[in-house]
């Protein structure tokens, strides 16, 4: 490649030199040094390019610009000596500069930005709906032929999604437990009722902490991967093949995962119960010298089989709204790669925080009931 | 970018190249020149390697052995430091054009001149609008996604954007694969119109018998990982190689010679 010269642009009496190499890394120098000059006054202004060794589309961009500024000021524009390679690129930007203001980039005023926001509101609104609709018909149909689901892939996601998942979601709630019973013991301990660590622990644990952590690392760990999975199946038309080999794309992929996840979900949680209980009952016998007969005694009269039962019945409405929120943001995905990151954050953000209203307004319930 | 370039060192230098993925050998021994101001193509049945060689020489794969000197640097080097400046003067059109699905088909075609030029906003658009314009797109196309784009829309999209910087070398990954005869047809004017234009020197991978008549000046077959012939189309089509014979003289490469004679007359 030869040295590249430096790029100048000079006034002499009425005629205008262009030379060097007009190439893209010298039109910001081109172009603050044209600014700088003092144009000619004479009504006739030559160009003389005969010294321009190279040019792109860029440098013929500038040219153009340059000599277009020249004649809009009412004076006659020759231009000489131009290679004509050049000037063919200058003349193609002659016939195509008109039309440039049309291709902007993008800008949009407010007002049109919230139509846009509320139609699209509207739209998710209505998507929303028609997909619980037609789950809800996929799953009535299934529940009454039950030969017809699929079990082999429901088996794969509770392997995936459930058993997977039992190390991470046993560590956690024991550690919770263990956090759970380090609080208490500190309050505890100033009134001398020991004992009641049982029913703190139990209580908590077994009727709102363990499913609700569950509930939320699934949500992460599942709901998530449920998103991400059928977006890229419909971003490589995945999804329209199946459609078009005439299988419900529903009955293939929401049906399983959801049931899966119904049948996981309590599992998981009466594991997480029982580490989580655990956790408590060692910092019992450390902080509070309740020892494992005392524990345990105490867990058998205190805590009633009822509040294991409230805990446990929440779950397999939990394992609904993850997989049915996770499978739902996966189909809303439109084509594009970063509609596939997005949905999958709001897949999560949307069923921790359902699970979470859910759970509020079961507390509230079960209070009212007396549970 | 025009420029008095030396005519006979050759811009893409490939000697005795082999590829090996596990156990599986795409290439052995290729080796290759193309020199600058052509339309070098490269082709070849479905699975010989064209494009894991297009991929080599563009830095995105290494060779199992032997170099490939592209713009007077080693492949490997590309991704180095002092290596990345060349890919401001090269262009590559990927297959299914690779266009970032979160900008605008402008936006798109501005991302090299605001990485790595210091032009100013203005000429940046003005510069965007030449080259949506160069490629054929209607100027009101520049709002458009991506995926509000046809198939073919999108291929002259990449190509704006392959050629913004005005580079030296352009680099087309099957531009005319999917997309139906007649637009294929624009497409190889539209490559050759642009070739003229900005002074490129085009490699390009295809199977398109019609553009291979249409617009390469020199071919390169690949098969059974080897170079079985270089040469014009006409020199290839007199080939004794049957792999060559059975290309050009299958159902197919018989009507594209025909056609192509026919054309001639």
């Amino acid at each position: 490649m030869p040295v590249e010269q430096q790029a100048t642009i000079s006034i002499s009496d009425n005629v205008i030199h262009c030379r060097g190499a007009w190439t893209l890394p010298h039109v910001t120098d081109l172009e603050r040094c044209s600014q700088t000059l003092r144009w000619p006054d004479a009504s006739e202004v030559t160009y003389d390019a005969g010294e321009v060794t190279a040019m792109d589309t860029g440098g013929a961009l500038l040219l153009y610009r340059s000599i277009e500024h020249v004649r809009r000021a009412g004076r006659n524009v020759a231009l000489h000596g131009l290679k004509p390679e050049f000037s063919e690129l200058v003349r193609l930007i002659e016939t195509s500069a008109p039309r440039s203001h049309v291709a902007g980039l993008r800008s949009a005023g407010w007002d049109a930005r919230v139509t846009q926001a509320i139609r699209r509101k509207q739209d998710a609104a209505i998507h929303g709906l028609a997909f619980l609709g037609e789950t809800t018909i996929t799953f009535g149909r299934s529940l009454l032929r039950p030969q017809s689901i699929r079990w082999r892939a429901l088996l794969r996601v509770i392997e995936l999604d459930g058993v997977r998942a039992l190390p991470i979601t046993g560590l956690l709630t024991f550690l919770v437990g263990i956090v759970i019973a380090y609080q208490g013991a500190e309050q505890l301990r100033k009134f001398g009722t020991n004992i009641f660590i049982v029913d703190l622990v139990g209580i908590s644990l077994l009727r709102e902490i363990s499913p609700l952590i569950v509930a939320i690392l699934i949500a992460g760990r599942s709901g998530s991967a449920y998103a991400a999975e059928i977006g890229t199946m419909k971003v490589t038309e995945e999804l329209d093949a199946v459609r078009t080999l005439g299988i419900s794309p529903i009955h293939l992929l929401v049906l399983p995962r959801s049931l899966a996840l119904v049948i996981a979900l309590p599992l998981l949680t009466i594991y997480a119960d029982i580490l989580g209980v655990f956790g408590g009952m060692l910092i019992a016998t450390s902080q509070l010298n309740v020892s494992f007969t005392e524990f345990l005694a105490r867990f058998e009269e205190a805590v009633s089989v009822r509040h294991f039962l409230i805990g446990l019945a929440k779950t397999p409405f939990f394992a609904m709204i993850i997989a049915l929120v996770g499978c739902y943001q996966g189909f809303q995905i439109r084509g594009s790669v970063d509609d596939v990151g997005r949905h999958t954050t709001i897949a999560v953000v949307q069923s921790i925080f359902l699970v979470i209203v859910f759970d509020a307004i079961c507390s509230v319930l079960t209070n009212w009931w007396d549970l | 970018m025009r420029r008095e370039t030396d005519r006979a060192a050759p811009i893409i230098d490939i000697s005795h190249v082999s590829t090996r993925f596990g156990m599986s050998v795409v290439h052995e021994d290729v080796s290759l020149s193309i020199r600058p101001g052509e339309v070098f193509a490269i082709a070849g049945g479905n699975g010989c390697g064209k494009s894991t060689l297009l991929r080599e020489i563009i830095g995105l794969l290494t060779p199992s052995g032997g170099t490939i000197r592209i713009l007077g640097i080693d492949s490997r080097q590309l991704g180095e430091s002092h290596g990345r400046p060349i890919y401001h003067r090269v262009g590559v059109m990927f297959q299914h054009g690779a266009l970032f699905s979160s900008l605008t088909l402008a936006e798109n075609v501005a991302v090299p001149l605001r990485e790595h030029t210091d032009l100013n906003p203005g000429l940046i658009r003005e510069i965007v609008a030449v080259k949506i314009a160069m490629v054929g797109l209607p100027p009101d196309s520049g709002v458009k996604f991506p995926n509000e784009l046809s198939g073919g829309m999108r291929r002259r999209a990449a190509l704006a954007r392959a050629i913004v910087m005005d580079p030296e070398l352009l680099f087309l990954d099957e531009p005319t694969a999917g997309l139906d005869p007649m637009i294929a047809a624009g497409f190889d004017d539209l490559v050759l119109s642009l070739k003229h234009l900005l002074g490129l020197t085009v490699v390009m991978v295809t199977h398109d018998l019609d553009s291979l008549w249409r617009i390469a000046s020199r071919v390169a077959m690949l098969g059974k990982g080897n170079v079985l012939g270089v040469g014009t189309m006409q020199e290839l089509s007199q080939s004794d190689d049957p792999v060559i014979k059975e290309y050009f003289h299958g159902p197919r490469g018989r009507t594209a010679l025909e056609q192509a004679a026919w054309n001639q007359k």
